[in-house]
């Protein structure tokens, strides 16, 4: 949501925080220890599985409370193709996204045909579909255990470095993040960018204009999918290790929360939610246990008190950024 | 012969508690379009205060009365202070009362612990009826009775009282009912207030056979959800026989497939949500 105001200075202050913002994601590896560049890898996954999640909630206006199914179903792909067949990334990573947009597909065909409140509680209830197998299917899955020792990605590349070490682990990821955001900032500028915020904003309008409104969002539904896939596949190649817990519903809430916290339909919003969940998150449970209802409070204050996230907040009191 | 009849009375059971559950959310949905992802709280706070309850009185009909009771209050709290400035807005409602979810869940492992408990039976009830070679514990049975009333007394206040006319009114077209002079801000309140009684009761009597521990309200929400789905959203008849059906594949399905337990419950799903998107006795 680009304002007129910043049409009429041109690009240039967007280029230069994009500028600034690119140079400190180089440099942090120079100033960070090992714990807190493994945060910032944490980030940067969670802002792009927060902004897949927008593309639908957000974009789309489809209020998915089941989208860590497919972080998680990408993840568990991917770390089996790792651990049992020894694939390298090059083939490991695409296979989840894959599995994870196929999964969408079918998914997508059985929950777009409600909306609303329904469309919440049936992304949900289809989620958990895929926690109950992860689960049960102990001889595949490792049930509860999950699957310890996923190998960090091999590239075959004969690199110097290796991306077990953490600093070469964060450049491949700040790399496919890099590009992955910018294919979503390319979605959502595109046709199928607007025709998406048409539909969310009327879909009886969309269809008298001609548009397959059911096909849009269908899309809207799978791409969102694969993003996540990506998030997830990421994420255990971080973590070295899937549990079930990547695919729990506390998982999918949280990532609602962080586009909503952040400003659904920015994209840049459910980012920076998803870096301050991460980051509060992260300081909170090393001073208390209580984290969850620290948590859970967060929850409701930002659902009373910010339901349009911090880039409303900010839309709020900066009134001479508002949009006419 | 007995060991399918024991399963299906265990089935059959269990699926009681869950109607419970699933009328109370079913009819929150019905009426204020509400997803209350704190339903599966309510259910474990009744358990939690009943117990307490229990272990100062002594007294298991105090017990279910003063649990069921204190959580309907909460209910009451929580729709008239926050649940009711989100109206009609879905998103919010979600993070709210999954909020809730947490804060509740944690505090109960602050106040009760983080080991499973159970309550135990009445004395009156802990016995089984026999007929010939046929045992069956007397406990049960009365979770099927209670059930059974509560679903006919239901039924009563639905189609033959006049809260029951207010109530239909409501969920047909609010905007009207509120025209018409209905207090439908009220039936909000007495609705969800009701709802979390039926789930706190549920939490009690589930108590001595499903047991309290800390994750049961994550899971019987995710079940109550099932229910719903299956039967049809804002219908008794699909609270109660979505309650049954879930009930039975959820006891055969731990029986027969033990490794795929959640999935014999979730698979049935999927495919009602493909022929009827609404459920069994939902409205399209």
């Amino acid at each position: 949501m680009s304002s007129p105001h910043l049409k009429h200075l041109g690009l240039w202050p967007l280029g230069a925080v994009a500028l600034v913002a690119a140079l400190t994601l180089l440099g942090l590896p120079y100033v960070l220890s090992t714990y807190h560049l493994g945060l910032a890898v944490q980030m940067m996954i969670f802002a792009l599985f927060a902004m897949s999640l927008d593309l639908l909630v957000g974009y789309g206006g489809m209020p998915s409370l089941g989208h860590a199914a497919y972080f998680g179903i990408s993840a568990y792909t991917t770390a089996l193709l790792a651990l049992r067949l020894d694939l390298n990334a090059w083939l490991a990573l695409p296979a989840g996204l894959l599995l994870a947009a196929l999964t969408a597909v079918l998914f997508g065909l059985l929950a777009l045909r409600t909306r609303g409140s329904y469309f919440l509680m049936i992304t949900l209830a289809l989620s958990q579909v895929v926690w109950g197998i992860a689960f049960g299917w102990r001889s595949l899955t490792g049930g509860d255990d999950g699957l310890p020792d996923v190998p960090r990605p091999a590239l075959g590349l004969h690199l110097p470095w290796s991306l077990t070490d953490s600093t070469p682990f964060y450049y491949f990821t700040l790399l496919i993040i890099a590009f992955a955001t910018f294919l979503l900032v390319g979605l959502v500028a595109s046709p199928f960018g607007y025709a998406l915020r048409g539909i969310r904003e009327s879909e009886t309008r969309m269809l008298a204009l001609g548009y397959n409104v059911w096909r849009y969002k269908l899309g809207a539904f799978v791409l969102s999918a694969a993003f996540a896939g990506l998030a997830g596949s990421l994420y255990a190649y971080y973590n070295r290790f899937v549990s079930p817990d990547y695919l729990h519903v506390a998982r999918s809430a949280e990532v609602l929360l962080m586009v909503i916290l952040g400003g659904a339909g920015t994209l840049i919003g459910p980012a920076v939610g998803a870096v301050l969940i991460v980051l509060l998150e992260n300081v909170i449970s090393a001073y208390t246990e209580r984290w969850l209802l620290l948590l859970g409070i967060i929850y409701v204050a930002v659902s009373l008190f910010a339901p349009s996230g911090l880039i409303g907040l900010l839309r709020h009191f900066l009134p001479w950024r508002a949009t006419p | 012969m007995n060991f399918w009849l024991i399963q299906t009375l265990n089935g059959i059971s269990f699926g009681m508690l869950l109607f419970l559950l699933a009328a109370g959310l079913s009819l929150i949905f019905g009426l204020m379009k509400v997803l209350n992802l704190t339903h599966g709280s309510f259910y474990l706070l009744g358990g939690y205060v009943g117990l307490t309850v229990l272990h100062l009185s002594g007294s298991f009909v105090l017990a279910v009365l003063v649990g069921s009771l204190a959580i309907a209050l909460l209910g009451v709290v929580m729709e008239r202070f926050f649940l009711r400035r989100l109206h009609l807005q879905e998103l919010p409602q979600a993070l709210l009362t999954f909020g809730f979810l947490f804060i509740f869940s944690d505090l109960a492992t602050v106040v009760w612990g983080t080991s499973p408990q159970t309550i135990p039976k009445p004395p009156l009830l802990s016995g089984a009826l026999q007929l010939g070679g046929f045992f069956y514990p007397y406990y049960r049975l009365f979770i099927i009775g209670v059930g059974l009333t509560v679903a006919a007394a239901l039924w009563w206040v639905q189609d033959g009282t006049r809260l029951g006319a207010m109530l239909r009114a409501s969920v047909d077209d609010e905007e009207v009912a509120r025209a018409l002079g209905i207090n439908v801000s009220l039936l909000f309140t007495l609705v969800f207030g009701f709802g979390a009684f039926l789930a706190a009761l549920g939490g009690v009597m589930g108590g001595p056979i499903v047991g309290i521990y800390p994750g049961a309200d994550f899971d019987v929400m995710l079940l109550g959800f099932v229910v719903v789905i299956i039967g049809g959203l804002g219908s008794l008849k699909g609270a109660l026989i979505g309650g049954l059906a879930v009930g039975l594949l959820d006891n055969f399905g731990k029986v027969f497939f033990p490794e795929l337990a959640l999935f014999t419950i979730f698979a049935p799903m999927a495919v009602i949500l493909a022929l009827r998107p609404a459920g069994l006795f939902g409205r399209e």
